[in-house]
């Protein structure tokens, strides 16, 4: 069967992939672009590990074929630092110990930087309902809530 | 079925050419949230699909004096922030809201969740509710059919292999319309519907309720248009009596089979009770017009 060619922006930058009209955009990420950043969890839409963006809606790379990145602009965890310096939401989940084994984390702060794109002020319930297809199996929750409201705070002040 | 052919069709005509025109199996794709997860088991026969997301009619939506037309592979995301939309059909808003998480939300289509035609699928009793009609391109043209006549069974739609859902029109409401759907579920959250109910109300000056349109989910294979319902609540102004002969009717009406998420007696009940409840937010909203 025949690859298929793809052009697409991932984090800003210019990307070309070859992939079978089959494949995820996650196997392909990565599998092929090594952006391991991204994880799979349960590979059909409902843990949100796999989050990404694509022109800046928040999906599932689980549930996007490769095929369909042609022409879009990809967002994942890897681009959500400034090199080095960790983004504030990053620097809060630290703070709050908002993780534990972690393969949740990469997904909820793309989720994050999305909800507070959209609502910068979330009250606790208005993100608590954004992130509930984001699954943890460690925390409870309550770490990364309190990361988030926090984060939010300060990216308000910073603003 | 594994995906072995991806076609990306840009107008209707070369979509519908295409679906005809494949040696394989073909289905249609969207937001992919079904298809997708439908397509990962290995073996059996290879598949094409025939990605609609370009093609611009597919994916945009208009709401004036004509009504309201829905580009059916639209994602939810983006539909449920259309305010000229939410502001004349709130109930049909609020079933696209319930649909999965906010990721799914990004990609999952009404088209889509028509077309897969679960029985729980949430915006379908919501489309019903408002008359909505499903226009269908096919290589003999196009033809209408309304939503409730759409699903005609389990993860079955009324289209023929090489047919493709154009559009989804609603006629514009009459003065003091409006609508609501409600869906009971264990949790508040990314589950699915263990019954669901959308309801149109129309209602005069007076607070009588002059017509209405109740649609029942979740407790049948397919979702319910019950026209005995809607009769017991036209011509009364919404007491006790008629929104209670109402849930009774929808009751009367389901066909719920048991399951883990709840027994058919318990199903037969809540979407009663749904009906009822629904029924008073739209006349309320109705009222406020
Ligand atoms: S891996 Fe995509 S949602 Fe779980
Ligand atoms: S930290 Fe382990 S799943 Fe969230």
């Amino acid at each position: 069967m025949a690859k298929i060619h793809v052009s697409t922006t991932v984090n800003g930058d210019a990307v070309e992939f070859l992939c079978n009209p089959g494949e995820t955009l996650l196997d392909i990420l990565r599998n092929d672009l090594q952006l391991t950043g991204t994880k799979e969890g349960c590979g059909s839409g409902d843990c949100g590990a796999c989050s990404i963006t694509v022109d800046d809606r928040l999906v599932c790379s689980c549930l996007v074929l490769a095929v369909e990145a042609e022409g879009k602009a990809i967002g994942t965890i890897e681009g959500v630092a400034d090199k080095d310096q960790l983004n504030v939401i990053q620097q809060k989940f630290l703070e709050h110990a908002a993780l534990q084994c972690g393969i949740c984390t990469p997904g909820l702060i793309v989720s994050v930087q999305a909800l507070l794109k959209e609502n910068p002020e979330p009250t606790e319930e208005e993100a608590r309902y954004y992130l509930a297809g984001n699954l943890c199996r460690c925390t409870g929750y309550d770490k990364i809530i309190r990361a988030v409201l926090d984060a939010a705070e300060t990216m308000r002040g910073a603003a | 079925m594994p995906i072995v052919d991806y076609k990306v069709p840009v107008s209707v005509d070369e979509a519908v050419i295409m679906l005809k025109g494949c040696n394989t199996a073909v289905k249609i794709l969207a937001g992919g949230t079904d298809l997708i997860i439908q397509s990962k088991p290995a073996g059996s026969d290879p598949l094409t699909v025939v990605d609609i997301k370009s093609i611009d009619s597919m994916m945009t939506a208009s709401i004036d004096d004509e009504g309201l037309t829905l580009g059916p592979a639209m994602s939810c995301a983006e539909l449920t922030a259309r305010d000229d939309i939410k502001s004349v059909y709130p109930g049909l808003i609020e079933a696209a809201y319930l649909i999965g998480s906010t990721q799914v939300q990004g990609r999952a289509s009404i088209g889509g969740n028509l077309s897969n035609a679960s029985p729980a699928a949430d915006t379908i009793p919501a489309l019903i509710a408002i008359g909505a009609r499903c226009i269908i391109a096919g290589p003999d043209g196009e033809r209408v059919v309304a939503v409730e006549d759409f699903v005609v069974g389990v993860g079955k739609n009324c289209m023929a292999q090489g047919e493709l859902l154009k559009s989804i029109q609603v006629p514009p409401p009459e003065a003091k319309t409006s609508d609501a759907y409600l869906r009971f579920i264990p949790r508040t959250e990314m589950d699915i519907a263990v019954a669901g109910a959308g309801v149109s109300i129309t209602m005069d000056s007076e607070g009588v309720c002059t017509a209405a349109r109740i649609a029942i989910g979740a407790v049948a294979v397919t979702a319910l248009l019950v026209p005995a319902a809607a009769a017991a609540l036209v011509g009364s102004k919404l007491e006790e009596s008629a929104l209670q002969a109402a849930a009774a009717a929808a009751s009367a009406a389901s066909k719920p089979i048991s399951d883990r998420r709840g027994t058919a007696d318990y199903r037969r009940h809540v979407v009663g009770v749904l009906v009822k409840r629904a029924v008073s937010i739209a006349a309320q909203r109705a009222q406020e017009q």
